[in-house]
């Protein structure tokens, strides 16, 4: 199985994880990294772009299959993990590290689950 | 939890911490580590993969060349004794029921390897058609598993194993694997048993697929994993096969081929043997003949191509293709298969679609869930052997 969920974070149903801050940073957990395979496409909005909890704001593409990408938080994109947008394994490799995606300043969120609820979601 | 089938290898899947998958009723390693590496050991070193939900079917008496003549598209009674062809079971409407390979063991005896999914109605079908053969038709399934030694280090790997005390004997006078050809078999006798080694494979690369009876293979697995580990043999899932007969543009049942195409739209016409012919010379009636020799006639509606994609996300089955990447643009085809290709970087895929835009070079698009991305048609197989 994957590594254990970090309990610092939080989580939702749409597989993706938040660091809470100013910026705020978002990505996707190792269990849906580990489902869908080798990641070797990222699409990530646009720094500058406004975005809304639960909305889908990219996608992530492994050799199997395509994942749309929702945004557990509302707010402004004003980071994108640029390395991983040209290297998309690290997304595999480090889902929780350097596998981050992008930073939102915070302006309202969605529904969040902690490390525990998450991992009950199976 | 599920009441998927195992195959004779589940347990040295589950230790070896594989993703396992239901497919086609069975529970199939669908990874091991990681799709890019396994796909990327086969085109480099070699994978060994368990394909034991594939379907054996065994085609025994003297009807039996006569049978499959009949029941088939291909002119199997003129297939030598230790000679494998691809060929398909059609029905009367010439839609494709199965594509399988057919193997001849003896004079009066076939191995019919269909595909998981489809073991039911193939056997159905045979068994259907056997009527009036002298012929028995067995469903060798579960007492046969088959393994796959795929990739450059291929030949080496196997070797190995018969180079190793009751590692692998071919049954046959001066034969080895080397000598083996391609679309070819061998009896073996493999850890006190006796099996088939076939130059056959599913991945675009030199290999090997190692029937033997269910028992034996755990055996053989842990022997072939020992021996090949280091020549560059990593256990390989379906993950990995999928991406790698694409890339090779070979088709997969359920995408490419179904019961509304027949062999000459997925440009497979040639296995469609009309020139097979009885005793005295006469046109030799076989299911599906009438309907296969008017499409033969007539002008193809649908084209099966490949596509290169010339942006980053990659077209998947069932997506429109379009005329072009222009807002509004004329649907002309279905993608059937599609996925990036590890090997080549980009993304591919297979597709139906009218015939005037089947030429190599066209610019059309595909639409990716909304947005239009722009591909080309280009020439199948994606991706060929170095030689």
């Amino acid at each position: 199985m994957s590594a254990a969920l970090p309990a610092d974070l939080k989580y939702t149903a749409e597989h993706e994880w938040l660091r809470e801050g100013s910026p705020a940073t978002v990505g996707i957990t190792g269990n849906a990294a580990e489902a869908l395979g080798d990641i070797v496409y990222l699409e990530l909005p646009a720094v500058g772009t406004q975005v809304e909890a639960g909305s889908v704001i990219g996608e992530i593409e492994s050799t199997k299959s395509v994942s749309d990408l929702f945004c557990p938080v509302s707010g402004t994109v004003v980071e994108i993990n640029t390395a991983a947008v040209d290297d998309p394994s690290v997304i595999n490799t480090d889902p929780y590290g350097d596998g981050w995606l992008f930073r939102v300043d915070v302006t309202g969120t969605g529904e969040l689950l902690d490390a525990a609820a998450y991992a009950a979601l199976g | 939890m599920t009441d998927a089938r195992r195959t004779p290898l589940h347990d040295e899947h589950v230790a070896l911490g594989a993703a396992l998958v239901d497919f086609a009723g069975w529970q199939m390693p669908l990874r091991y580590t990681s799709d890019v590496a396994e796909h990327t050991a086969v085109r480099t070193t070699a994978g060994l993969f368990d394909l034991s939900h594939m379907g054996e079917i065994g085609v025994t008496g003297p009807g039996s060349g006569a049978f499959l003549d009949h029941a088939l598209v291909g002119n199997l009674s003129a297939l030598r004794v230790h000679g494998a062809r691809y060929t398909m079971l059609c029905a009367e409407d010439g839609g494709v029921i199965d594509d399988l390979i057919v193997y001849r063991l003896g004079d009066e005896t076939f191995m019919v390897v269909a595909n998981a999914a489809n073991h039911d109605v193939a056997l159905a079908a045979l068994r259907d058609r056997a009527g009036g053969f002298e012929v028995t038709v067995s469903d060798d399934t579960a007492s046969t598993a088959l393994v796959a030694v795929q990739g450059p280090a291929a030949l080496s790997i196997v070797e190995t194993l018969a180079g190793e005390p009751e590692g692998l004997t071919v049954l046959e006078a001066d034969a080895t694997p080397a000598a083996l050809k391609y679309y070819a078999c061998l009896p073996i006798r493999c850890a006190g048993v006796d099996g088939l080694l076939a130059r056959t494979g599913y991945t675009g690369e030199d290999g090997f697929e190692l029937f033997v009876p269910a028992a034996a293979a755990p055996g053989l697995w842990g022997a072939l994993m020992r021996l090949g580990a280091p020549l560059g043999l990593v256990p390989a899932g379906l993950a990995a096969r999928d991406s790698l007969r694409l890339e090779a543009g070979m088709p997969l049942y359920g995408h490419e081929l179904d019961r509304t195409t027949t062999p000459y739209d997925a440009g497979l016409g040639r296995v469609v043997r009309l020139d097979k012919t009885d005793a005295t010379g006469a046109p030799l009636p076989f299911v599906g003949r009438e309907a296969l020799q008017a499409r033969a006639d007539s002008p193809s509606t649908r084209q099966l191509v490949g596509l290169q994609g010339l942006g980053k996300r990659a077209a998947r089955a069932g997506y429109p293709v379009l005329a072009s990447t222009d807002a509004g643009a004329a649907p002309v085809g279905t993608v059937t298969s599609g996925a990036p290709s590890p090997t080549l970087g980009y993304p591919i895929a297979m597709a139906y679609v009218t015939p005037e835009l089947s030429a190599e070079g066209t610019e059309l698009a595909v639409d990716v869930r909304g947005r239009a991305e722009p591909v080309r048609v280009v020439t199948l197989p994606f991706y060929k052997r170095p030689r």
